[in-house]
């Protein structure tokens, strides 16, 4: 961890000298700042109280190049399989880093959807009103992409405009024969009334290990809607740290929907800042790993103001010797009355060696609140199954229908079809089956 | 068709079935009655296939086929059924999901192409109507939320569309309302002909006013200890088990 941080100091400063022209930009001093507080703070381990179960120590032990100048070339044809693509869609490709014209479809027309590098350079007022606005400043994973912030996704939609297309951003780390860490970097802002669809999406085509350590700022204005959905099916060689913070104005409607199935290491760290009356934030989550994997997701639900709804529901299935953690913090300010929260966590272990740490973390400072929660950790039921086999279900085919209908709740929930079907195929590749209808 | 000889099973060391022999035949119609705990519903989980239940000694028999050493699932390919006492709830799981995926999984071991959804729909249908049941059931989670004698009546909906050989009906006839009772028997007996066969297991004479046995068994403590012709079961209705029970060597 020390070599790892050592490395990030003197790449930081080669970082620095490379953007000169950036030195008077207001994005500067953001990032200087935020380098600052990781020197400060250092890696989070598990003496840290939203580290306890999940070990950083591990991952960060690969010799990783920070600074990764070397781009390769990619055929779509090549790389089609990770795209929705029975879909119009607007696309935000990134290469090892590099946003990619040649595979990407974007506008300026009624919104834009473009880079953040272009943001950062043409657009200063955005910076300033939103930049690292969103994601908490003690976030220390969140502070090292902040440092070196470059590239990733922008996307402003107007007043009043609905995006007729779901946007796909997706990131590939090509094959190349050393570790990477990669920073990628998105700015959402959903202004008044309008509606927007983004599927994200972190691709490795290495056999070497990766780091994603990613970062996403939303910001929904009021009476806005947006689907934000995290397609998390990397490679085994791939580790990605997410940090994914969400700003809601009066009125405003979020879903984010968060998909594990493939990496090494995941850590999820997703807030919800309800800072408008009336809102309403979901969160859905769809965990299925096995032999190897680990996933956290760490939530917050932070309710500001009255008369806001948080609904939360996260399921997990952990084959092999995964495991997984859930940490969901529900917290009601002493105004914010008429709060209604909901967080649901279930979790089914399919052998002894899987194990889950599940949390809620309730804190409530108002009287007027509707908050529940729940969590369940379970195996499979062995009396359903007898009945499916019973009736002719092969013991494969009926574990595979019992874990889907498990997880559909979470998967009733996405907005894009062409995504939902995607994913069912995902789970059913997962569970090593082929069941011909969709749940 | 069936022929149990000499089965003894149990579980966890505990001897539950001590001595079986039964035989059924294509056409006919068998019912065995008996006291709570006799062992009626661990003789047909056992059959079914339950890997929970030891089996210590002895054989089943299917068309001639050992079953013992078939996966619940290749029983049911082979044509046995069982209609819980107890049907299982699967939230998540629609009834015509379920019914698609079992009658078809049965098709490809059979070695035969899926059924076309169409005619799977028609022939639901035609089904549900025999049984008087609402079509709303078909969108509904299996069996979740589903009233006692709802839930009754959909497993014979389920073995209308299997069209098994040997249906084993485990207490089918508790929990349904008197209308619901005649349905459901008058179900039983038009899938009824004289290649197929029906194992009842009750505790009532009623239904058998109804479905009406060639053979009647009392299973006590594990062992047929009487077997008859249907007045055994009006025997019974009258005067219990007492004297069964005491005709027992103790
Ligand atoms: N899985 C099990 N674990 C422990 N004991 C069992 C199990 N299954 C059955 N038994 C015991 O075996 C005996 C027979 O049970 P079974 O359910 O077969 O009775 P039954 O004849 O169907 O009774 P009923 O008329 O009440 O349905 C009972 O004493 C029961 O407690
Ligand atoms: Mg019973």
């Amino acid at each position: 961890m020390e070599a790892l941080k050592d490395k990030l100091e003197s790449s930081f400063i080669v970082f620095e000298n490379e953007l000169d022209d950036d030195a008077k930009k207001p994005v500067h001093k953001i990032r200087q700042q935020a380098f600052k507080h990781f020197e400060k703070a250092g890696f989070p381990t598990k003496k840290d109280e939203e580290w306890k179960y999940t070990n950083l120590k591990p991952i960060l032990k690969n010799d990783f190049r920070i600074l990764n100048k070397s781009e390769n070339a990619i055929d779509f044809k090549d790389v089609k399989r990770f795209f929705l693509s029975d879909v119009d869609s607007y696309k935000l490709v990134f290469i090892d880093g590099v946003f990619s014209s040649w595979l990407s479809e974007t506008t300026h027309d009624k919104f834009d959807i473009c880079t953040l590098s272009s943001m950062l350079n043409r657009y200063e007022d955005v910076t300033k009103k939103y930049f690292n606005k969103a994601l908490p400043q003690a976030e220390t994973m969140a502070s090292i992409n902040t440092a070196f912030a470059r590239e990733g996704a922008f996307i402003r939609i107007k007043k009043n405009q609905t995006v007729d297309k779901p946007v796909q951003v997706v990131f590939f780390t090509t094959a190349h024969d050393y570790d990477i860490m990669t920073q990628p970097r998105n700015l959402v802002v959903v202004e008044e009334n309008a509606e927007v669809k983004i599927v994200e999406r972190h691709q490795s085509l290495s056999e070497k290990a990766v780091l994603t350590n990613t970062a996403t700022e939303i910001f929904a204005e009021k009476n806005s809607r947006l689907f934000y959905y995290k397609v998390q099916n990397d490679n085994m060689e791939a580790s990605m740290i997410d940090s994914t913070s969400v700003k809601q104005a009066e009125g405003s409607n979020v879903r984010v929907g968060t998909f594990s199935f493939g990496n090494r290491f995941i850590r999820n760290n997703l807030n919800f800042f309800l800072e408008g009356e009336h809102t309403e934030s979901h969160m859905d989550g769809i965990t299925v790993i096995d032999e190897g994997q680990f996933v956290d997701h760490h939530t917050l639900a932070d309710h500001q103001k009255p008369n806001c709804e948080s609904h939360e529901l996260y399921k997990g299935i952990y084959d092999g010797n995964s495991s997984g953690v859930f940490n969901g913090k529900v917290m009601v300010h002493p105004h914010a009355q008429k709060t209604n929260a909901f967080q649901q966590n279930n979790n089914i272990l399919l052998t002894d060696k899987a194990s889950i740490d599940t949390k809620p973390q309730l804190e409530i400072y108002a009287d007027d609140v509707q908050c529940s929660h729940g969590c369940t950790i379970g195996q499979l039921n062995e009396d359903a199954m007898f009945y499916m086999q019973a009736r002719g279900i092969p013991e494969k085919e009926a574990k595979a229908l019992l874990l889907y209908a498990f997880a559909n709740d979470g998967l009733r929930n996405v907005a894009i079809p062409e995504l939902r079907k995607k994913l069912n195929k995902q789970i059913a590749t997962k569970l090593n089956v082929d069941l011909d209808f969709e749940l | 068709m069936l022929k149990i000889s000499n089965l003894h099973a149990g579980i966890d060391g505990t001897e539950i079935l001590k001595g079986i022999d039964l035989e059924i035949k294509a056409g006919e119609v068998h019912a065995i009655m008996g006291p709570n705990g006799s062992g009626k519903s661990t003789l047909s989980s056992v059959v079914a296939g339950r890997e929970d239940y030891e089996v210590t000694q002895g054989h089943i028999d299917f068309e001639g086929e050992d079953l013992m050493d078939l996966a619940p699932e290749e029983r049911a390919h082979k044509g046995v059924f069982l209609s819980f006492q107890y049907p299982i709830e699967i939230p998540g799981v629609t009834v015509t999901n379920f019914l698609k995926t079992s009658i078809n999984e049965t098709r490809k071991a059979q070695g035969l192409e899926p059924m076309p959804a169409n005619v799977m729909l028609k022939k639901m249908r035609e089904k549900m109507s025999l049984l008087e049941m609402d079509k709303g059931f078909l969108s509904r989670s299996l069996n979740e939320g589903f009233s006692g004698g709802e839930k009754k009546r959909n497993e014979i909906f389920q073995m209308a569309m299997l069209e098994p050989k040997l249906a084993i009906l485990d207490e089918t006839d508790s929990g349904l309302d008197i209308d619901a009772l005649r349905i459901v028997a008058n179900g039983v007996n038009k899938l009824k002909n004289k290649n197929n066969a029906v194992l009842l297991i009750t505790h009532y004479q009623r239904l058998l006013d109804y479905i009406v046995p060639d053979f009647v068994h009392v299973l006590y403590k594990g062992k047929i200890v009487k077997s008859g012709d249907k007045n055994l079961a009006l025997e019974l209705e009258e005067r219990g088990y007492d004297w069964i029970k005491e005709e027992q060597p103790a």
